[in-house]
């Protein structure tokens, strides 16, 4: 049984229902909290820790918690801002985020958050890791350099087309995004452009081969409104 | 009378970079005689002013892929009160940084040596040249930087917003069509 009720979100009334978590009541009323790892077709991950939202003092990842009723949140306040920024400039950082030879520039939800959070610069010391790109595949290619472990791919690969062909591998500052063949190789693999997991792709890491930058700078996804008032962006050219 | 308004003094430099970042300085068009009235330049590509004197404003192009870059790096900061970084390639070292997977004597040998064409190449050794660095770098890396204007290149619209914003006293704020990495 779905039983309606409210809490308030930097103020506002948020209606939500039982099934609800505070980010999907969030985005149901057209409130935006910054999110990566979230994506509303897949079960949360509560990982990227983006959505992070403060309630009675605490912080609580709002894609994995549940609202209740007359609970006082807080969200876009400078210290959650300006923890976001610190989480994206360590993610700009930590892999190899060159934007002007990006494919997916225009259209990339790290980007695209970035600027919402006003990320003058990365802040800190650049790792510049050596990422082999993987382009077996002949319809679309892996630069992994751009992977911020999001683990969408993971999801919709083992949930929706039922392959398991992407995996996270190692731990802590060695985890890292593999490709469930023996030769490691995509090609290896049973990986299909139809497959969901060729479409969820928040950054520049799986990309269809023989499109990139079709769409001309100034029609791409967020040359036009910011990611908060495209609360369920869906990726052009996918 | 009128007292003369004292002048900003601002110096701009390219280091690794294309001056692209300059260009699209250049690109505020008509604003630039606007400008002149508040600025002067010390040392730029603009003026042709080899070292960096006193300044207000420094204004930097590219990040550091060699000794000289780092050298004239430091020759701004200590002269200038303010620094701005100018474009992607002093923000996060760009496409110049490109190379910093591969070791620096692999890519003298290929471009010198082993490439297709190249017979009995060697290495250049003037004692003139500034060495190379194993990685090209940003520029906050090495020093304080106090403002950055994203973009490959950013917009001359990001640029006038920035600069007016810091001769007006205020804190410079891009915003959403303003801010750009690419």
């Amino acid at each position: 049984m779905t039983q309606s009720n409210s809490f308030i979100l930097d103020g506002a009334t948020i209606p939500y229902t039982n099934e609800q978590t505070i980010i999907q009541a969030a985005m149901a009323a057209g409130v935006y909290i910054p999110h990566l790892c979230y994506n509303p077709e897949f079960k949360p991950h509560g990982s990227c820790k983006l959505c992070t939202v403060k309630i009675k003092g605490r912080q609580v990842a709002s894609c994995t918690e549940k609202p209740q009723a007359g609970m006082v949140v807080e969200s876009n306040t400078k210290e959650l801002n300006d923890e976001r920024r610190n989480l994206l400039q360590m993610l700009f950082v930590e892999g190899n985020h060159f934007c002007p030879s990006c494919e997916k520039s225009g259209d990339c939800q790290l980007q695209a958050t970035a600027y919402e959070l006003d990320m003058m610069s990365p802040h800190f010391d650049h790792f510049y890791p050596d990422r082999p790109v993987d382009a077996s595949h002949p319809d679309y290619l892996l630069d992994f350099n751009r992977c911020i472990l999001c683990s969408i791919c993971v999801s919709a690969s083992r949930d929706v087309d039922g392959k398991n062909v992407f995996a996270l591998a190692g731990r802590g500052i060695n985890s890292h995004l593999v490709v469930n063949s023996k030769s490691g190789d995509l090609a290896d693999t049973g990986f299909s452009a139809n497959d969901k997991a060729a479409q969820v792709c928040p950054v520049g890491v799986i990309l269809k081969k023989r499109v990139g930058f079709a769409i001309p700078i100034g029609e791409r996804s967020f040359d036009e409104k910011p990611i908060s008032a495209t609360p369920h962006p869906t990726v052009k050219g996918a | 009378m009128n007292t003369p308004v004292k002048k900003l003094r601002v110096a701009t430099t390219s280091l690794a970079g294309c001056f692209g970042c300059h260009m699209s300085f250049l690109d505020i068009d008509e604003r630039l005689l606007a400008l002149v009235e508040l600025i002067e330049f010390d040392r730029s590509p603009l003026t042709d002013i080899k070292t960096c004197g006193p300044c207000d404003i420094g204004i930097i192009e590219g990040g550091l892929c060699n000794a000289e870059n780092v050298h004239v790096l430091r020759e701004f900061r200590a002269n200038c009160t303010t620094l701005i970084a100018l474009g992607a390639c002093a923000i996060n070292g760009g496409l110049p940084a490109q190379r910093n997977h591969l070791a620096l004597t692999t890519i003298l040998e290929e471009v010198y040596h082993a490439q297709h064409g190249l017979v009995d190449g060697f290495i250049p050794n003037d004692p003139e040249l500034p060495l190379p660095l194993n990685q090209v770098h940003p520029i906050h890396e090495v020093v304080k930087i106090d403002y950055f204007i994203p973009g490959c290149p950013p917009s001359a619209d990001a640029i006038w917003k920035v600069l007016t914003d810091l001769l007006a006293g205020r804190e410079p704020e891009l915003g959403h069509g303003l801010i750009h990495y690419d």
